[in-house]
């Protein structure tokens, strides 16, 4: 932390640079940037490449059983479906055991196309029930023993199974003018002892259920999501969340696309995780490549990505006083967010879709007001931080509404997978900027901030507190920026080495990863987001059975997830 | 201080002496004339309100409100009522079409009676009698009738469950309306508004004669009056981030207009009752011991003090409005049954208390 | 609220409604913050860095930058842009390729600056202009290069 301040030359000469015509090499992609000195690096093996242990269906079980329970492996941190056309349909399991910090990667497979199956690890991980159904959803993967084997994101009446490679999703889906069926029953398969799949069928909802529908339009489900509420009188007893209203397919887009092309996805999926969205695929494809970029953009990232989190947890606690009728406290974080959304414009051209971090480095160098407005910013909000608790946190009608309500266990949290603030509210230490420091966040010094209540009144004040060391992390950076390239001289055309690579950052809202399996070409094979809604929409059923209605709003808002970012 | 009945003893004679008119025809004309002019008041009033809120809430959040109809939008919402009186009246299928479109007019109706409660000035009294707070309090429970029956009618589970909850809160918040009020009238000794004014012309506003009950009175009665309303933080029955609209979902066009009409109409209602009953109503401010001061007060037309002690009210709800969260359905039964009501039982003993023992100013 | 008395919870109760009474009252006198757009249009600048619609600057003699390499057409994610170019003779009988007509279309940009970075003369950049609505969705197909304009030699 000893670099000088200096007042930063670059970029009138990285406007410079722009201005002239660069030499006739073609597709100079690194135009905004100075040359760097030196080219990129040879490929060193790559930090992020995930080896996993392949894995017989028949052998499945006994293993995930032997590492849940004897190995301690509590936190199912991604799976992944994936189609290898013929070397058959398959799964990528990511273990990760919360107290050590060891890591396992499993990958099952099956190749019979027409009835793929493989054994259902929901029993072992909560989470595995939502995340199972997105692989069934979109690989046709039946999971035996799964209770609950519905699509996740796409309509009932759907014809075939879009991700895979083979699959044209148009040729059997026309546009279809009719309402969405909404089925009241469930199945579950099992596999009898000839190998034939047994279908069992479960009611969701029955006749007497007095099922309120909230969503997909409703102001406070933050953007198109739809819960199924099964009331009884005002109290909840089973929420099913319908999902895939705005789904995008930005995977399956992705797989066209080459790696540059993809940057352009990631600010759409949690529009308040821009930064971060991309800052784990940019991390992740230069892991892979082995490029290692300038010290200075790895401070403006630390940067940028604590911008976005005050950002996305100011946004938070304003929707939550919107979501609880606080109309006012919800305008006055509107007001201070404003700030945020100017500095980033000022430097990226964009308030929400950013489009800042790029392979190698950042799109531009900061603006020359970008230190001057983040310096005033920082006091400015720790003073407004106060006006929030003033006008809401201390509030009694807020306190009796949230203190108590919703309580989710740790582990709860860890077998949901609950990254992010509403881990850390139940106690659970998941801050992978403090677990596995990346860009600058091992030269800084911030408390993670942990709550053990677990209760809507902890998530919130763990944002809330969360702003507060954001700040204290840029106010230790903003000084030190050091000097350096803002972009790293990449090839033309940029392909990732043969392998599996997963990388991860601490969103606004959890562990955003992102899992990459190339095949060497200038696409990607495969690209899966770790989103870090979808685990909060899953826990939803847990957290506010036997609450009333009004506590859905406030488990909701205090949650925190962001519809794009579940629906990718 | 200028009596209002000159001008009332002046038509009536007028009608029957100059026009010749029968007494039954007089009273008739007098009777149309004055519905008009309730029926222009209560829309003018409820004009003013909604501008009001909305300037007000926009000055709380940092905001400027309307600003694009007019000269500081004060035509917003002309042109908002000129918007709902063309909207379509859609009706749903499969609901109770009768009771769906009889709904809006039992709350509007019942509003405009209680409405007419008001004592204006000295001598303009519309509805007056030796019962007169009893039976504001029975006419303003029939507006929780118009949305029970709306929440019913919509065929809607939103509106259904704002409904109920906008009756449960309703008929329990009436009890320390209910109840406040009697430690008032415990006070004043009578029932009648135009009485109640008076004695408080004569005798100084009640808010100073009961000093500590009434008080703690007036503060619970803005709360529960609050709650009457169906204003935030008590919103429930329509508590947008929840329900949608609650009961008023299936509305459109001037039905919902109706409810929108109705609500701004009970805020400046439970406000102008609580100017009535604590602060003197039309009485002026009156210093003891100043005769000067109290001269010039008196120059100023018990209409102006009525109106201006009862928007100073409504801002007082509204800063309430505009601050806090929205309360749960059971805390907010639990505030009224285990604070609000013992309160005022309190309260009352301590009232009958201070007037028996003469312990008032 | 449950582990207090039941009169210090009034009293707590009652002292943060307070403060929150408080806050509002302070901010209902501070200055606003509401911008008006329309009347502000004159005055109102976008930060330079804004990506408003890409545009090809043409200098005073109706000159651009481009080439017609397409290379910006290669690298848009979603088929926003269309180059149509030529060949010619020059006058020493060379074959060279010329840009006919820059077709962008702005419905379908979403401002990632692939091709702004991908061009190797800068030729197109994006400006700060922020009005983009019109009424018909063929209005945001846009031609970049002017009537008559030539490559900038």
């Amino acid at each position: 932390m000893s670099e000088e301040l200096t007042p930063k030359a670059a970029p009138a000469e990285a406007q410079k640079a722009k201005a002239a015509p660069a030499a006739a090499k073609p597709a100079a992609k690194a135009a905004t940037a100075k040359p760097a000195a030196a080219p990129a690096a040879p490929a060193k093996p790559a930090v992020n490449e995930l080896k996993p242990q392949v894995l017989a269906p028949e052998a499945l079980r006994a293993e995930m059983e032997r590492l849940r329970h004897k190995e301690g492996m509590d936190f199912l941190v991604n799976l992944t479906g994936e189609d290898w056309m013929e070397d058959g349909l398959g799964v990528v399991y990511q273990l990760e055991n919360t107290q050590t910090g060891a890591q396992a990667c499993l990958k099952c497979v099956t190749t019979d196309r027409e009835h793929p199956a493989l054994p259902s690890v929901s029993d072992l991980w909560d989470i595995a029930h939502t995340y199972e159904r997105e692989v069934y959803d979109f690989y046709g993967i039946v999971f035996t023993g799964h209770p609950d084997m519905r699509r996740l994101f796409m309509r009932e009446d759907w014809v075939g199974y879009p991700m895979r490679k083979d699959n044209d999703p148009e040729k059997d889906n026309p546009l279809r003018m009719t309402n969405e069926p909404l089925s009241d029953v469930t199945h579950s398969y099992e596999l009898t002892a000839d190998g034939q799949l047994v279908a069992t069928e479960h009611p969701l909802f029955t006749a007497d259920d007095y099922v309120v529908n909230i969503g997909p339009q409703h102001p406070s489900t933050h953007g198109v999501l739809h819960f199924r509420v099964a009331l009884e009188g005002e109290m909840i007893r089973k929420i099913d969340p319908v999902l895939g209203y705005i789904h995008r397919g930005v995977e399956k887009i992705s797989e066209q696309m080459t790696y540059p092309q993809l940057l352009a996805m990631t600010d759409r999926l949690d529009y308040l995780g821009a930064m971060q969205n991309r800052h784990a695929l940019c991390m992740c494809i230069e892991q892979a490549m082995g490029v290692e970029v300038s010290d200075r953009v790895q401070v403006i990232r630390t940067i940028m990505d604590e911008l976005q989190r005050i950002d996305s947890h100011i946004l938070f606690f304003s929707c939550l006083c919107q979501d609880l009728g606080a109309t006012t406290a919800f305008l006055y974080g509107f007001r201070d967010r404003e700030k945020i959304l100017d500095i980033f414009e000022e430097t990226c051209g964009g308030r929400l879709i950013l489009n800042y971090n790029t392979i190698g480095g950042v799109m531009a160098d900061i603006h020359p007001n970008f230190v001057k407005r983040v310096k005033e910013f920082i006091p400015y909000m720790r003073k407004n931080i106060k006006e929030y608790h003033d006008i809401f946190t201390g509030n009694v009608i807020f306190q009796n509404r949230a203190k108590g309500v919703g309580v989710l266990t740790k582990e709860q949290v860890i077998s949901y997978g609950c990254t992010g603030g509403t881990g850390r509210a139940s106690g659970w230490h998941n801050d992978l900027r403090k677990i596995r420091p990346y860009a600058a966040y091992d030269r800084v010094q911030f408390n993670e901030v942990i709550r053990t209540e677990g209760d809507s009144f902890a998530r919130y004040m763990i944002r809330l507190d969360e702003i507060l060391e954001s700040l204290s992390i840029i106010e230790q950076l903003i000084d030190n920026i050091p000097e350096g390239d803002v972009q790293q001289k990449m090839k033309p055309i940029i392909k990732l080495p043969v392998g599996t690579y997963y990388s991860a950052v601490e969103g606004s809202r959890g562990q955003l990863g992102v899992f990459i399996e190339s095949k060497g070409d200038k696409n990607p094979y495969r690209v899966h987001y770790r989103s870090t809604g979808l685990p909060l929409v899953s826990v939803m059923d847990t957290a506010c059975r036997n609450n009333m209605l009004a506590d859905l709003i406030t488990i909701g808002g205090t949650v925190d997830y962001v519809v794009p970012d579940i629906d990718r | 201080m200028f009596d209002f009945s000159t001008v009332t003893t002046w038509l009536h004679s007028f009608l029957m002496q100059t026009c010749g008119m029968a007494e039954w025809g007089a009273i008739l004309t007098e009777s149309v004339l004055v519905a008009l002019v309730i029926i222009t008041l209560y829309a003018v009033f409820a004009i003013a309100l909604i501008y009001m809120e909305r300037k007000v809430c926009a000055c709380f959040q940092c905001r400027l409100g309307p600003m694009r109809v007019g000269k500081w939008g004060t035509l917003q919402v002309f042109s908002d009522v000129f918007k709902m009186l063309t909207k379509e009246i859609i009706s749903m299928r499969q609901s109770d079409l009768f009771l769906h479109n009889l709904a809006p007019f039992l709350v509007v109706t019942a509003s405009m009676i209680t409405f007419s409660c008001l004592p204006w000035n000295q001598g303009a009294h519309i509805i007056d009698f030796n019962v007169g707070v009893f039976f504001f309090l029975a006419i303003s429970s029939i507006g929780v009738v118009g949305i029970l029956l709306a929440g019913w009618s919509s065929n809607n589970k939103y509106s259904l469950i704002g409904a109920m909850r906008s009756g449960a809160q309703i008929i329990s918040y009436e009890l320390s309306i209910g109840l406040t009020m009697l430690a008032m009238i415990c006070l004043t000794g009578t029932m009648s508004f135009s009485e109640i004014c008076h004695d408080q012309y004569v005798n100084g506003w009640n808010i100073v004669r009961g000093h500590v009950p009434a008080v703690i009175a007036f503060l619970i009665y803005l709360v529960a009056g609050n709650a009457e309303c169906n204003r935030g933080p008590f919103d429930l029955p329509e508590c947008e981030s929840e329900l949608t609209a609650g009961y008023h979902t299936e509305y459109s066009g001037m039905h919902f207009g109706y409810y929108y009409l109705a609500e701004y109409l009970n805020l400046f209602i439970c406000a102008g009752m609580a100017s009535t009953i604590f602060l003197g109503g039309w009485a002026p401010l009156h210093l003891y011991g100043l005769e000067a001061f109290n001269g010039v007060m008196d120059m100023i037309p018990g209409a102006v003090w009525f109106v201006g002690k009862t928007f100073f009210v409504v801002f007082l709800l509204m800063w309430l409005r505009w601050t806090f969260p929205r309360l749960r359905i059971d805390q907010i039964l639990s505030l009224e049954w285990k604070y609000l009501v013992p309160f005022t039982m309190v309260n009352l003993v301590l009232m009958a208390l201070c007037v028996a023992m003469g312990w008032t100013f | 609220m449950e582990d207090k008395s039941y009169v210090g919870g009034i009293v707590d109760g009652l002292k943060s409604l307070g403060t929150g009474l408080k806050t509002t009252m302070r901010e209902f006198f501070t200055p606003k913050i509401t911008e008006q757009y329309p009347e502000n249009r004159d005055t109102n600048q976008m930060f330079e860095r804004f990506r408003g619609s890409l545009t090809m600057p043409h200098n005073e003699n109706n000159e651009h930058k481009c080439v017609g390499c397409g290379l910006c057409q290669m690298a848009c994610p979603n088929g926003t842009i269309n180059v149509t170019s030529e060949f010619y003779e020059t006058p020493d009988g060379k074959k060279k390729k010329r840009l006919v007509k820059y077709e962008y279309n702005l419905g379908s940009c979403m401002f990632c600056q692939l091709c702004t970075r991908a061009c190797p003369h800068g030729a197109i950049t994006f400006d700060q202009s922020y009005e983009n609505a019109v009424f018909d969705r063929a209005k945001l197909i846009l031609t970049l290069n002017h009537e008559g304009s030539k490559v900038q030699e």
